[in-house]
């Protein structure tokens, strides 16, 4: 990594930067975590339309059997993440807080837990464009990053807006994880698979892989295992939060912007994450499911941190009890401290875009309960925006209820909830949980 | 040992390590040592009229918010310093509370209290004193006078409601070297003789008590601007605003008009544009604005000045600036 590739790695305007505390979890290799008795599949796990389940209950399944289907084209089939038998399909919690319907899969302890599924494909190189995308499909994937949007759609944009560039969203902005990172130092040869397979999908001609400047040995890897391909590039951005937005990392390394409202491929871009990119490496050619993910379990709270392959399904209490946690005052968030959700329920399963397990504890938890102050107008929420909006304003509106005001007029739709200014506002006003509140009643008001 | 408790938070979990309250200590303790300079130079009285003032503002403010803690989040006590900066140094003590009173009453409490204020409520302080007591906000007493530790002024402590004694020969005869009585602005104005920018750099020259030495203010500003709690584009579009349009006039009449340099150094406009004008509640949010704001103040600035009956402008073109701001920008 020269000093001139420093000087030049590209970046966004505004955004922040918060402790990374990746160090403890991305020193170490992926492990493997144990089964759970039972695993929890919610049928809605991505976004589209939630699977219809293909199993009725008492039946067994084998790992790798799909037990779930596709429902129509934005939505994605799901298969059994181990052997055993089916319990029940019920009403369970979920991420989002309610309940959803679910397969509950009881394990078999005894069994070896191989993949006994598979449904083959030709060789790689010789799939068509359509072909790929429809095995993408088939092996359940969706954006493992966190958004679960079914890859196979971003896969094939429609034919009004042709696109050319693939950007490979290395960035794992989020503080605490570093799932993507370890998966970049460990399997860049499925995430190169996955990428010109990608490629071979979308018709497009190079690919970008766009990785903060504080995962330098995974640019190094990159770059080593490309050398002899001229369309795909590695580069280092600044290492600042939101680069993983898939709006800040175009920025970063075209220097084009997505319109307002929009989507990349307006501009000719698709976006994937490496996560997802390594796994259609991994399991297309062998014409294997998702079965299984890896989820960065950290956080002050817990004993032995780490990354670790989390079967589908495994309820974040088993997980932590395989890891151990500690705390009286425990705050659970699936995915990053930035934008993941709080559980209060410990049966909440692990799913496709589950990227994290953090357990803030104690002091970390309680320093956050802190007075909210009058806005001061300090501006910093403004000079943080990285969709450059007023969120002083939005928030000042939002106290006043004028939530079709905050939208028409100061643009709160382009919010995506990064929540930069919650985190650097001094008087500590709950911005996003404004912003989110007045998005809904938005939506609501307008149907 | 409690019982364990999840705790349901909204995103995001994590919070950048500052508060309102950390970013207010901050500015109380870079205005500290001006304040101590101007204690320095003009002994007890001013520190008597700073304990007078910030306890008015205090006061005030427990007056008006009998129900909930306001007081800890130390933004009364800087507009107490910030006011008391303001004033001349023989100000008698019962004006400077009035003045905290109205700063904090009118200027802030009236608008609905922290953060809702359109005015720097020092500013409307300072104002209110300078429309009711027009003689003893311009009487100037002679910077580092004999034994200003060991005696007041004469007019400090006047009775309330009465007119303060004149000083000006009294000025006279502790003066270490000739005083004149008249701040360089008046200087400049009606003789048209410029002090030296070295003089106003180290502030030996006559005028309020923050006015004194510009280099202690440009340093308090830089470490509020390096810790990132004041804006340093709204001082620099202030001197933006005022070197130019100074240059402007100079060139057009170098007798009458003085050098940029010199609208700078002189007056209030140092500590205008590094504490006053930065105030975040009265000051833009976004960046453009904040420009606008800056240029607008740092012109207003030089054109009551040159033409005004005023010799000092800095505080109305900041009332200006802070009425020009709309909310949302």
């Amino acid at each position: 990594m020269g000093l001139l590739q420093q000087l030049r790695r590209g970046s966004f305007r505004h955004g922040i930067h918060p402790p990374a505390n990746k160090q403890v979890t991305a020193a170490q290799p992926i492990r493997r975590l144990a089964f759970a008795e039972r695993l929890v599949i919610p049928l809605g796990q991505h976004i589209g339309r939630p699977s219809r389940a293909l199993v009725r209950k008492g039946q067994e399944v084998v790992r790798g059997q799909p037990i779930a289907a596709a429902d129509g084209f934005v939505s994605v089939p799901i298969h059994a993440p181990a052997t055993g038998r089916i319990h029940d399909i019920r009403l369970m919690p979920t991420a989002r807080g309610e309940l959803s319907e679910s397969i509950v899969l009881d394990v078999y302890k005894a069994d070896t837990q191989e993949v006994r599924w598979r449904e083959p494909v030709a060789a790689p190189n010789t799939l068509t464009p359509e072909q790929i995308v429809q095995a993408v499909q088939a092996i359940g994937m969706v954006g493992l990053g966190g958004a679960a949007f079914p890859s196979h759609v971003k896969l094939s944009p429609p034919d009004d807006k042709p696109v050319d560039t693939l950007v490979v969203n290395g960035c794992e902005c989020e503080p605490y994880l570093s799932c993507d990172h370890r998966v970049m130092l460990e399997r860049p040869r499925d995430l190169i698979r996955g990428i010109e397979l990608a490629m071979r999908a979308a018709g497009v001609e190079r690919a970008i892989i766009g990785i903060e400047d504080n995962k330098l040995d995974a640019v190094a890897v990159l770059q080593d295992a490309l050398r002899d391909n001229p369309c795909i590039r590695a580069r280092a951005v600044e290492t600042k939060y939101p680069q993983g937005s898939e709006k800040m990392l175009i920025k970063s390394l075209t220097g084009q912007e997505v319109p307002a409202g929009g989507l990349p491929a307006d501009i000719g871009i698709i976006v994937n994450n490496v996560g997802t990119l390594a796994a259609i490496g991994r399991l297309l050619p062998r014409g294997e499911g998702l079965t299984e993910r890896v989820v960065t379990v950290t956080g002050p709270g817990v004993a032995r941190p780490g990354n670790y392959i989390v079967p589908l399904g495994t309820p974040i209490g088993f997980v932590l009890q395989q890891v151990g946690h500690q705390g009286t005052h425990t705050d659970f968030v699936l995915g990053g401290p930035m934008m993941g959700p709080s559980v209060s329920d410990l049966r909440t399963p692990i799913t496709k875009g589950t990227s994290g397990l953090l357990v803030l504890n104690d002091s970390e938890v309680l320093k956050e309960t802190r007075r909210i102050w009058p806005c001061i107008k300090c501006g910093q929420c403004v000079s943080a925006c990285p969709m450059h909006l007023n969120p002083a304003q939005l928030g000042q509106l939002a106290v006043k209820r004028e939530f079709t005001r905050m939208a028409d007029e100061y643009h709160l739709n382009d919010c995506f909830e990064c929540g930069c200014c919650a985190y650097t506002c001094p008087s500590n006003i709950p911005l996003v949980q404004h912003f989110r509140v007045a998005k809904a009643y938005n939506r609501e008001h307008a149907a | 040992m409690s019982k364990p408790t999840i705790e349901l938070r909204a995103t995001p979990h994590i919070h950048a390590p500052h508060d309102v309250v950390k970013i207010m200590r901050n500015v109380v303790f870079a205005s500290l040592p001006m304040a101590a300079w101007s204690i320095w130079s003009y002994g007890l009285s001013a520190l008597l009229l700073m304990l007078a003032v910030v306890a008015s503002c205090l006061l005030t403010e427990r007056l008006f918010n009998r129900h909930n803690n306001t007081l800890g989040d130390w933004s009364t006590s800087i507009t107490g310093i910030l006011l008391f900066l303001t004033l001349p140094p023989g100000f008698p003590a019962w004006m400077g509370m009035l003045a905290g009173f109205i700063a904090i009453g009118m200027g802030k409490v009236m608008f609905g209290g922290l953060g809702m204020n359109v005015f720097n409520p020092a500013l409307i302080g300072r104002a209110f004193v300078q429309a009711a007591f027009p003689v003893a906000i311009t009487t100037w007493i002679p910077a580092f006078f004999e034994g200003r530790f060991t005696r007041l002024i004469p007019s400090t402590l006047t009775p309330p409601f009465t007119i303060p004694p004149e000083t000006a020969a009294w000025s006279q005869q502790v003066a270490v070297d000739a005083f004149t009585g008249a701040t360089p602005l008046a200087v400049q104005k009606f003789d048209h003789v410029a002090a030296p920018a070295l003089h106003l750099l180290t502030g030996t020259t006559a005028g309020s008590l923050g006015e004194g030495s510009a280099l202690i203010i440009l340093a308090c500003g830089l470490y509020l601007a390096l810790r990132r709690i004041l804006d340093w584009r709204i001082p620099l579009a202030v001197m933006a605003g005022t070197w130019p349009s100074a240059e402007l006039f100079h060139w057009i009449d170098p007798g009458v008009y003085p050098d940029g340099l010199f609208m700078l150094l002189s007056g209030g406009l140092m500590p205008g544009a590094w504490f006053m004008a930065t105030d975040m509640v009265g000051s833009p949010v976004t960046p453009r604005g904040v420009v606008i704001y800056g240029l607008l103040i740092g012109i207003v600035t030089v054109v009551i000045r040159l033409f005004g009956g005023l010799t000092e402008g800095v505080m109305y073109a900041i009332l200006l600036g802070n009425a020009a701001t709309p909310p949302d920008r």
